[in-house]
């Protein structure tokens, strides 16, 4: 009787919010919220990433937090079975766990092997990329109101990599988009908008001159918007896009793209929050995999002096909390990160004050 | 027809520069005053209004043009030839706006002064699409060596002749290592021709960031066909909005000036039924036009007249923040004419 109760509610938990009720990483997730810790992967990467990845475990600690990290380190040999330093433990440990956490990652140069982010890409098939972009209060852009998501196609597109020189003087980049990997972002698209509770979602596009193309990225986006007739879905053109998004982004909710645009607009909205070490980003794969990271370098001027700036990191751990449905402890830490960044008596260099790392983080516990 | 197009947002430093004292600016031949034919087209939706603006204007400043005004509209499936041959006899153009198929100040940033030069013909907007197999679509974008070389000597040449000191090439190869790479390879060979010019590269998405948060680092900015639209839109934003931005197509036989960035506005029924359209950008459109023709007295006065205008404030279109409508706007500019 009783295991029928929890099958139950968990069946409920995850239909209210998994779109693949059959992996059973949802499942583990969904029971785990009563009993045990989740595992979680952990990389805390190069340059300043393990002392960032020091102030994530912290923070968790201090709100108390179910998870348990599995920390992986990159390999200074490249491993065979994975064609780079990355090895198969790594990603086998990920695609076990079904989270991830990753600090920044310096790609060593050299020919021979995959860029660290491509294997994890397509050795994860890691499809959409989300970037939450809102105006921190306390660190003040030219921009207050922003309040976006951005959601980015991540396998194919113009980033495919099939180029080729014709004759010479004359080169061809191939762009591809499938029905397959359009309908998976949107649908991954929605799914968010939906359980987030936004109300707008907009496709960003160029189907006025690239016709077949992002024509039939649109058209899967109008087949998934049909699915969810309480969300408002519109479409913009890129160029139209940009020039909003600088002259008034509070008009944007949830933005779907293809790869190149959603590269381009994700680095835009994040330059006007304050740049690239204060946004969160959080990669999902097939199977309800999320792998949150940060994406600014690894800074190896300051690696190891404790005067790197965690917040990026943080947020990101804060949208894998969000992807596990731990949304009380996720807004707690969101909160007493965004106060303490509001309060300016503990800031890191880099947003004008003078705080170390683990001042900061201090800090953070201490709003909890 | 043309190969690039460059928008400049005057509007900040427009305001910045003082007042003109008086200067001699040309030694004339005998018959350069002469009026000299502009092809027309005012186009779709707000088009006819501003190209209206403008006509008003060259009229009051008793400007040496006269123009041959042709109706061509987004719906068209090919530019009528009597358009294309006038074109080619009078050698420049004004463009209202058309509607492609298918379907103020108050600005955040200051110190804007940036030059967008994209080139126009190839890239991602070949139009070379087609479906591999149902459900997978493929669309070519061209590189050529000729067309980077052309559209690199362009910008630098514009910012050798006007006194700019630094040009940026926009793109992507670190991901698109052939195409891109073939673009940067042939902006760096052009640079070396220059050394008093600064030259340095980078990559698209952290230049949008950049423009965003610190646009003064940039002057003249030299891209491929989307980048370029991409970044003129973004320029545009942080300069004022599309309503305001001017820009010119060049080619080496002919010129097409319009508004510089893609309005979007050119369909909004509700801008052309309340006569609401801004016609500030192509007004400093047709300033440009005047300087290609060699007339930069003419161009001089009139935009020191639209300066005036915006930054006395009384007149305004809706998308600066003002309720003016076009013609109100115009006649500030005319009664500001010196």
């Amino acid at each position: 009787m009783a295991t029928q109760l929890l099958r139950r509610r968990a069946s409920q938990i995850l239909s209210r919010a998994n779109p693949n009720p059959s992996s059973p990483l949802s499942l583990a997730r969904a029971l785990s919220s009563d009993s045990a810790p989740i595992r979680a992967t952990l990389f805390p990467g190069d340059g300043i990433g393990p002392e960032i990845a020091e102030s994530v475990k912290q923070v968790f600690k201090g709100a108390e937090v179910p998870i348990e990290w599995e920390e992986h380190y990159v390999g200074d040999q490249i491993d065979p079975r994975t064609q780079s330093f990355l090895t198969w433990e790594s990603l086998e440990s990920v695609r076990r766990n079904g989270v991830g956490l990753k600090g920044p990652m310096a790609t060593p140069i050299g020919k021979g092997h995959r860029s660290l982010n491509l294997t994890l890409r397509k050795e994860l098939n890691l499809y959409a990329n989300v970037r939450p972009c809102y105006s921190l209060s306390g660190y003040k852009t030219r921009y207050d109101d922003v309040n976006l998501i951005t959601i980015r196609e991540n396998t194919e597109g113009e980033y495919s990599g099939l180029e080729h020189q014709v004759v010479r003087g004359v080169v061809e980049s191939l762009k591809i988009i499938t029905r397959q990997a359009s309908l998976r972002v949107a649908e991954y698209a929605f799914h968010y908008a939906k359980t987030h509770g936004r109300e707008r979602v907009s496709a960003i596009h160029k189907a006025n001159i690239m016709q077949k193309t992002d024509g039939l990225f649109l058209k899967c986006c109008r087949e998934v918007a049909e699915k969810y007739p309480e969300i408002t879905y519109k479409e913009v053109v890129i160029d139209n896009c940009c020039m909003m998004l600088v002259k008034n982004p509070a008009l944007f909710d949830v933005l779907v793209m293809p790869n190149l645009y959603g590269d381009i607009i994700s680095d835009l909205c994040a330059g006007l929050i304050g740049g690239l070490g204060l946004t969160p980003s959080c990669n999902i794969g097939e199977g309800g995999i999320a792998l949150a990271e940060a994406v600014h370098g690894s800074a190896p001027d300051i690696a190891g002096k404790n005067l790197a700036n965690p917040t990026a990191l943080l947020l990101s751990a804060v949208t894998m909390l969000r992807h596990l449905n731990l949304h009380d402890k996720a807004d707690r830490i969101q909160n007493a990160i965004l106060n303490t960044i509001a309060e300016g008596k503990y800031r890191t260099a880099d947003l004008g004050g003078s705080s170390t790392t683990t001042d900061f983080t201090r800090a953070i516990c201490d709003h909890l | 027809m043309s190969t690039s197009r460059r928008s400049v947002p005057l509007l900040k430093t427009l305001i910045a520069q003082k007042s003109q004292t008086r200067a001699v600016t040309y030694m004339p031949r005998p018959g350069d005053g002469a009026p000299r034919p502009v092809t027309l087209i005012p186009g779709d939706g707000i088009g006819p209004l501003v190209t209206s603006a403008v006509e008003q204007v060259m009229e009051a400043m008793h400007a040496p043009v006269y123009f041959e005004k042709y109706d061509v509209h987004g719906d068209m499936k090919r530019v009528p030839l009597e358009v294309i041959d006038s074109i080619k006899k009078n050698k420049v153009c004004l463009k209202g706006g058309l509607r492609t198929p298918m379907g103020g100040l108050p600005t955040r940033h200051e110190n804007v002064d940036i030059v967008v030069i994209r080139e126009n013909t190839e890239g991602e907007y070949s139009g070379l699409e087609h479906e591999v197999v149902p459900g997978v679509v493929e669309s070519l974008k061209v590189i050529t060596k000729f067309c980077s070389e052309r559209i690199a000597k362009y910008a630098f040449e514009y910012a050798y002749l006007n006194n700019r000191k630094k040009v940026t090439a926009v793109h992507k190869a670190n991901i698109m290592k052939l195409a891109d790479g073939l673009f940067l390879e042939s902006c760096r060979e052009v640079a070396t021709k220059y050394p008093s010019i600064k030259y340095n590269e980078i990559i698209v998405d952290n230049c949008c960031m950049q423009l965003v948060s610190k646009p003064e680092q940039f002057d003249v900015m030299v891209t491929p066909n989307l980048y370029g639209n991409l970044v003129a839109n973004t320029a545009a934003g942080i300069a004022g909005g599309t309503g305001v931005m001017p820009g010119g197509n060049v080619g080496a036989e002919h010129a097409v000036f319009e508004q510089g960035a893609s309005a979007g506005n050119v369909g909004k029924e509700k801008i052309v039924d309340q006569k609401k359209a801004n016609p500030v950008a192509l007004l400093l459109s047709s300033a440009m036009m005047l300087r290609h023709l060699q007339f930069p007295s003419f161009a001089d006065r009139l935009e020191n007249a639209v300066k005036r205008v915006i930054s006395e404030g009384k007149y305004r279109t809706k998308d600066l923040g003002g309720y003016s409508t076009t013609q109100e706007v115009v006649d500030a500019v005319i009664t500001n004419l010196d």
